[in-house]
């Protein structure tokens, strides 16, 4: 998998689904395009105006939580986000990224700061801040996950395989 | 030598597992509802589905936006009657009730099973020893092709409660201390075996409301015992086979955490975070708008008992409104034959079909600019409720009562004790 260039967006702790697309917009259509505009706007109005292609969202702990919502992942990726890092993510969240085919980090993000220039390699599991030249090491993702992230998430592997071909 | 998640799960892929294992497995039961379902059916096709590998053990709940309010929601819904009736499966539709009601209630949520929905309050089954839990659409959708879904094994928090409930304090006070105590990343990953004499001595329906808010800590399943109560609940309703599953004497628990509940007062999630819980002292007559009775977590028809006790005679509290959803068709029937809704909507309550509306923000009972709320729900983050600048309170049905006719925040043991 390629290495990932861009910006980063910081976040706090505790992310929820909620905020990043509120409930009220999940009914609007399924045109995720259309959905990104509102990408974090209760907590940060015109996120979406800021992001440029390939930038990041970095936060803390527990990135994700709350509701089961794929709209959640598949409008950060909509909107031109390229990877989430994070001191680490809610369970459905995490497991919803890796099966839209987000990448999504676990790693200190205590010395990563709004606007910083991140690279990250997610093969060799780093995160290297080019504004602050320091290189951050990340968790490994498990093997399953890794799998269907690089067969571009579970709908291309089931395509891919006729169903699961994990073990 | 597993613990219940450990053991329900070897049960099902026919070897014994431990956590961290990762396992492809079959599931029992699979849900989606109208915020998740349209996804789904978008992830079926784009894998190239045909047909739902287990009709007969799919549900489809139109819940979270019920009456359609607008012509969007709509063709979502219209999509999905559809594709539920061209695969046979199984449809609840408007006013039929919420999902994590209707579930347990219809029979398919059963001991020692694996139930994933497409609805992270899919952990309420966990209360009839059902390992469920909450998922996205991609992974309904795959599990609704092959039958199957992939799991890490999860390590197991065990909560023990001793101990009698003091009067005027209720399950949901045991939930939102757990919430408070745990905090909202406490348990994330892991299973909760959730145990003791307090929990043996609370009512099935009550339970629910407790395995409900395990997600609330982070937790994948909030799993309890299938004793002779959860035996008795299901026996009549059960849509296929079951056997309960217990944890071994000898399973490993990651942590074991007990508590007391025999002095435990009623307790208050303030926002705009569900972890944010403080015992009900700390924000006695908190001025409120709006006081919203219903939800997966206590809709259910002891919840309206209670509510109606507490509410006796009299009015709901001037300048303030009370919206009460029955969480099914059959919690209003049963709250019509023993006249709680005619007393209900006598003291000045709104009652509305059995939906989510209000939780979720989507129809009902949006607050508007700079009100209060006190909710029955499971969750209070901002815009939770549909309005970013409301604030939204989490209490038990007997506090969010009793706040109802007072008009601020008010202790239910005044009248109860």
């Amino acid at each position: 998998m390629k290495q990932l260039n861009g910006r980063a967006h910081k976040f706090g702790d505790n992310i929820n689904t909620d905020y990043i697309i509120a409930g009220k917009y999940k009914f609007k259509s399924t045109d995720m395009n259309d959905m990104a505009k509102h990408l974090m706007e209760d907590i940060r109005p015109h996120f979406y105006d800021e992001i440029e292609d390939g930038d990041f969202i970095v936060a803390g702990h527990n990135f994700g939580m709350g509701s089961s919502r794929e709209q959640a992942p598949l409008v950060i990726k909509a909107a031109g986000v390229s990877a989430v890092i994070a001191k680490d993510f809610a369970r459905i969240f995490y497991r919803n990224c890796i099966n839209v085919g987000l990448p999504v980090i676990e790693c200190d993000t205590s010395n990563i700061d709004e606007g910083d220039e991140l690279r990250v390699d997610l093969e060799k599991g780093y995160v290297f801040n080019v504004t602050k030249d320091s290189r951050i090491k990340a968790t490994a993702l498990p093997p399953v996950m890794v799998k269907i992230l690089n067969e571009g998430g579970l709908a291309e592997h089931f395509k891919k395989h006729g169903g699961f071909n994990l073990e | 030598m597993g613990t219940m998640a450990e053991n329900i799960i070897s049960n099902h892929v026919g070897k014994e597992v431990r956590a961290n294992d990762i396992v492809v497995c079959p599931v029992d039961f699979m849900m989606s509802q109208d915020g998740t379902t349209p996804l789904t059916i978008r992830a079926f096709k784009e894998m190239n589905g045909k047909k739902v590998a287990r009709p007969d053990r799919y549900a489809v709940v139109i819940d979270h936006n019920a009456p359609s309010p607008m012509e969007s929601v709509s063709n979502l819904h219209k999509e999905m009657r559809t594709f539920s009736q061209e695969q046979g499966s199984i449809l609840f539709d408007v006013g039929e009730g919420v999902c994590h009601v209707l579930v347990p209630e219809q029979g398919y949520a059963l001991p020692g099973s694996i139930i994933i929905g497409a609805d992270s309050h899919t952990t309420t089954y966990g209360a009839l020893n059902a390992f469920a839990t909450g998922v996205g659409s991609t992974d309904m959708a795959a599990a609704l092709i092959s039958g199957r879904t992939w799991f890490k094994v999860p390590q197991t928090i065990k909560l023990e409660y001793s101990g009698k409930l003091p009067k005027g304090s209720y399950s949901k006070d045991i939930a939102l201390r757990m919430c408070g105590r745990l905090t909202a990343n406490g348990a994330t990953y892991k299973a909760l075996e959730i145990e003791g004499d307090a929990i043996s001595s609370l009512s099935v329906e009550a339970r629910m409301t407790i395995s409900n808010m395990a997600v609330e800590t982070g937790a994948k399943v909030g799993l309890m015992t299938a004793d002779k109560k959860v035996i008795d609940y299901v026996s009549g309703r059960a849509k296929y086979g079951f056997k309960g599953v217990g944890a071994d004497a000898e399973a490993k628990y990651e942590q074991v955490l007990k508590e007391d509940v025999s002095r435990l007062g009623p307790q208050i999630a303030c926002p705009p975070d569900v972890d944010n819980v403080v015992p009900i002292e700390k924000v006695l007559g908190q001025h409120l708008d709006q006081v919203f009775i219903g939800t997966c977590t206590n809709g259910r028809i002891e919840d309206l008992k209670v509510v109606a006790n507490v509410i006796g005679e009299r009015k709901v509290a001037k300048g303030l409104r009370l919206i009460v959803s029955p969480a099914s068709r059959e919690v209003m029937e049963a709250a019509m034959d023993c006249g709680i809704i005619q007393k209900l909507v006598k003291a000045g309550a709104a009652v509305t079909t059995p939906c989510c509306g209000p939780c979720v923000g989507t129809c009902n009972g949006i607050p508007s600019d700079g009100e209060v709320v006190l909710s029955t729900a499971n969750r209070n983050f901002k815009g939770r409720m549909g309005n970013t600048k409301a604030l939204v309170y989490l209490s038990s049905p007997a506090t969010a009562a009793y706040s109802a006719v007072k008009g601020c925040i008010s202790d239910p043991r005044e009248v109860l004790a």
